[in-house]
């Protein structure tokens, strides 16, 4: 990239975006559906089709029985009766083999992933990339020289085949996000397909991201991908996220989890990019267990689905660990997002600091959740949890729920919650400069999400603003 | 007058519950520096943001043309591409947003001023050192944290950057030091040799004048134009104040019928 292009690619000014970046379907002809709803039959042939150790069959049968027990309806947050679970698909999976080229991935999906930029980011700026389609990762590299430090970075299922990692799944599986933890862990453990398992030797430093990215091409479909990572002693890792889908008229669901292990000294920034499209349930569960002097940085950009529930979690552990949240939240017209973060202080000399924002817009409703637990032994813990949120009508809501449980005295918790609009003479500044009402309101957003995109890597911070301007030219255009 | 750059015709404009301008006229030509002087509460500060077109206001009556185009109902965005610019009293904080990408996006939307990125880091470069503003400022959140000294030279920094037909200065002197205000009558100085551009400037204060020469004064009270005459009037109310303006329009009381509230209306700014 030249000096001058990559200026342009500042974080306040936004290129052209093509709005059928995101919003574009294939074709499922050929692929292998499974039935809707859910049957012991149906885990049955997702487990067989995965050819996978015993344990986890059993782990699904359990988990389908878990399921079935548990009412349906929360008593608290969005609604979610649009989902009609007896016609969603659990397992669509692409008729094809997971491919360490690009080149060897079908021409369609391929084409899908190279709209959204992936192949390209790979070649410039990650140490390595999984794509996963519907159900199935159809694509998985890593850079050599990663793999040579002795990096694992493959899919659930490659690692339940390999002797060597088969031991290493089953301990951490399940454990940190259990399958009792609430009705859709239930159903995730039940037929989960695809994510990510990453393993992280001691010591080791990755320059470079690795990257999964997550698309839901199917109708009326589920994904459920598992994502695990392994961050031992002392090691540093960066894991991207990424995940999109066009636009159905019917619902769809995503019900992943994210276990995160994060052991003594070590750290892990996870990164998360979420633009689903405005029919999907988003009900992920995300959780990380921080050991002793270890770190634990959370970075998150919700922009797409219907309905959200998501509050990644912390577990600070051992002493001194920390945490570090940075989120932003943009609902706009038939959104109703519920997201926040939980962290929980159990290590002495523990810190966590929370800092989001929330945009809403078109009657958008934002619901800001935190919750923050104190032990017993937590001599010292410190928390500072901060909530901006950004109005920009009348007929959009934000709410702010904090709750805080603190149970040792000398631990000091602090909260701050603002609600704020655009004010009519930043909006005159900018104009009287020249920029338009919707360039002025937009520059305003964009520099409102900023300390978010600043942390994110500049093709990420690019495609937020993009996300942004896309959704600020619907406000106006 | 139809060669003027500025034309403002019985110009009436106030908020929604109150009137605050009452026909006011006012002639700029292309070049000419102009001053508004007038005490607290006159209009001269509404009169420079009716100018630029900020909704806060409503136009009752009246016209304002620029550059040969009526722009009465035009929005602050199509008079600032037009060539008019205003420097406020106390310009905005925008957080997040970084001062150098805001500069880079309001030149690239002009097309008389869109350049490469180099030449527009040198450009920046030198009129930062011109203000003597340090360039990490360039780096930092627009306005975020400024002092009112900073926030000026901010405002001169737009202005040498956008080269603006005509500049309205909103008593830029105010709450400057000595040296802050040295650095700023330089900027507006440069501002006349370089980009020989008109200039509205609204003051209190006699000593931003002292390095500008002077074509018009206007003197403003209670929203009308009360004096106008050559560079020589500042000197007069330097030494005797607004008094006389004030009684000689308390004397011309049939033309504030209109105008309820009016000369005790309070304060208008």
């Amino acid at each position: 990239m030249s000096d001058e292009r990559r200026e342009e690619r500042t974080r306040t000014q936004v290129a052209d975006v093509n709005r059928s970046l995101y919003d574009f379907t294939k074709s499922e002809e050929g692929y292998e559906r499974y039935d809707d709803g859910l049957t012991p039959d149906i885990v049955r042939a997702i487990s067989a089709k995965k050819d996978e150790p015993a344990w986890m069959l059993e782990m699904r049968l359990a988990a389908l029985d878990e399921y079935h027990r548990r009412p349906m309806a929360p008593n608290w947050g969005p609604s979610i009766a649009g989902l009609d679970l007896d016609h969603i698909s659990t397992y669509v999976s692409p008729r094809t083999k997971q491919a360490k080229s690009w080149d060897d991935v079908p021409e369609d999906i391929k084409d899908t992933f190279e709209r959204l930029g992936i192949p390209e980011a790979e070649r410039e700026s990650l140490a390595g990339v999984g794509a996963q389609y519907d159900s199935e990762i159809v694509y998985h590299n890593m850079r050599e020289d990663v793999a040579k430090q002795g990096v694992i970075y493959t899919t659930i299922e490659d690692a339940l085949h390999d002797p060597a990692w088969e031991p290493v799944v089953h301990e951490y599986f399940g454990t940190l996000i259990p399958p009792t933890d609430h009705k859709f862990a239930a159903l995730h453990y039940a037929v989960w397909s695809g994510g990510s398992f990453v393993y992280v030797p001691a010591g080791v430093t990755l320059d470079y991201p690795l990257q999964s990215y997550f698309r839901l091409n199917a109708a009326g479909a589920g994904q459920f991908e598992h994502t695990l990572i392994i961050v031992e002693p002392g090691a540093d890792l960066h894991f991207i996220e990424g995940c999109s889908a066009p636009k159905y008229y019917e619902a769809n669901l995503h019900a992943g989890a994210v276990e995160l292990f994060v052991k003594d000294g070590a750290r892990l920034r996870y990164s998360t990019i979420e633009n689903w499209s405005k029919n999907m349930y988003n009900l992920n569960t995300k959780r990380s267990r921080v050991g002793a002097d270890a770190k634990m940085e959370w970075v998150s950009g919700s922009f797409g689905s219907h309905v959200s529930y998501l509050y990644p979690t912390t577990i600070l552990a051992g002493d001194r660990g920390s945490c570090e949240f940075t989120g932003i939240t943009f609902a706009g017209a038939t959104q109703d997002l519920d997201t926040g973060c939980k962290v929980i202080m159990n290590g002495a000399d523990t810190t966590a600091t929370v800092d989001t924002k929330s945009i809403s817009k078109d009657g958008g409703v934002n619901t800001f959740r935190s919750s923050v637990v104190v032990g017993r032994r937590a001599d010292r813990a410190r928390c500072s949890v901060s909530c901006q949120s950004l109005m920009l009508d009348d007929i959009s809501r934000s709410d702010t729920i904090p709750a805080m449980d603190v149970r040792n005295a000398t631990a000091q918790v602090g909260h701050e919650a603002t609600i704020g609009r655009i004010s009519d003479d930043t909006i005159l500044y900018l104009m009287s400069r020249g920029c338009s009402e919707a360039e002025a309101r937009t520059l305003v957003v964009n520099g409102f999400a900023n300390p978010v995109s600043k942390e994110l890597p500049l093709e990420y911070a690019v495609e937020m603003n993009n996300l942004i301007k896309l959704e600020m030219e619907g406000a106006i255009g | 007058m139809a060669d003027q750059l500025l034309n403002v015709s019985a110009l009436s404009a106030g908020t929604e519950d109150k009137p605050i301008l009452h026909g006011v006229d006012l002639a700029v030509g292309a070049g000419e520096c102009h001053v508004l002087m007038g005490p607290n509460g006159a209009g001269k500060s509404t009169l420079g943001h009716v100018i630029m077109g900020d909704p806060a206001y409503a136009v009752t009556g009246g016209s304002i043309t620029f550059d040969g185009a009526d722009v009465t109902e035009l929005t602050s965005d199509k008079r600032s591409l037009a060539g008019i610019f205003l420097s406020y009293q106390a310009p905005v904080e925008v957080p997040g947003v970084p001062l150098y990408s805001f500069l880079r996006t309001i030149c690239q939307m002009r097309p008389e001023l869109k350049t490469t990125a180099r030449k527009f880091r040198q450009r920046v470069g030198e009129i930062a050192d011109q203000l003597e503003l340090d360039q990490s400022f360039l780096m930092r959140e627009l306005n975020v944290g400024f002092s009112g000294g900073e926030k000026k030279k901010i405002e001169m920094l737009q202005l040498l950057l956008l080269q603006p037909k005509l500049a309205i200065l909103d008593e830029t002197d105010s709450g400057l030091d000595v040296d802050a205000l040295g650095i700023v009558s330089r900027g507006i100085q440069a501002y006349r040799e370089q980009v020989g551009g008109a200039l509205i400037v609204i003051t209190h204060n006699t000593r931003i004048l002292e390095r500008l020469s002077v074509d018009r004064t206007h003197v403003m009270v209670h929203g009308h134009m009360v004096a106008e005459g050559d560079a020589s009037l500042i000197a007069d109310i330097d030494a005797n104040g607004f008094e006389r303006f004030e009684r000689a329009l308390g004397e011309r009381d049939e033309a504030c019928v209109d105008c309820p509230g009016c000369p005790k209306a309070g304060d208008a700014e």
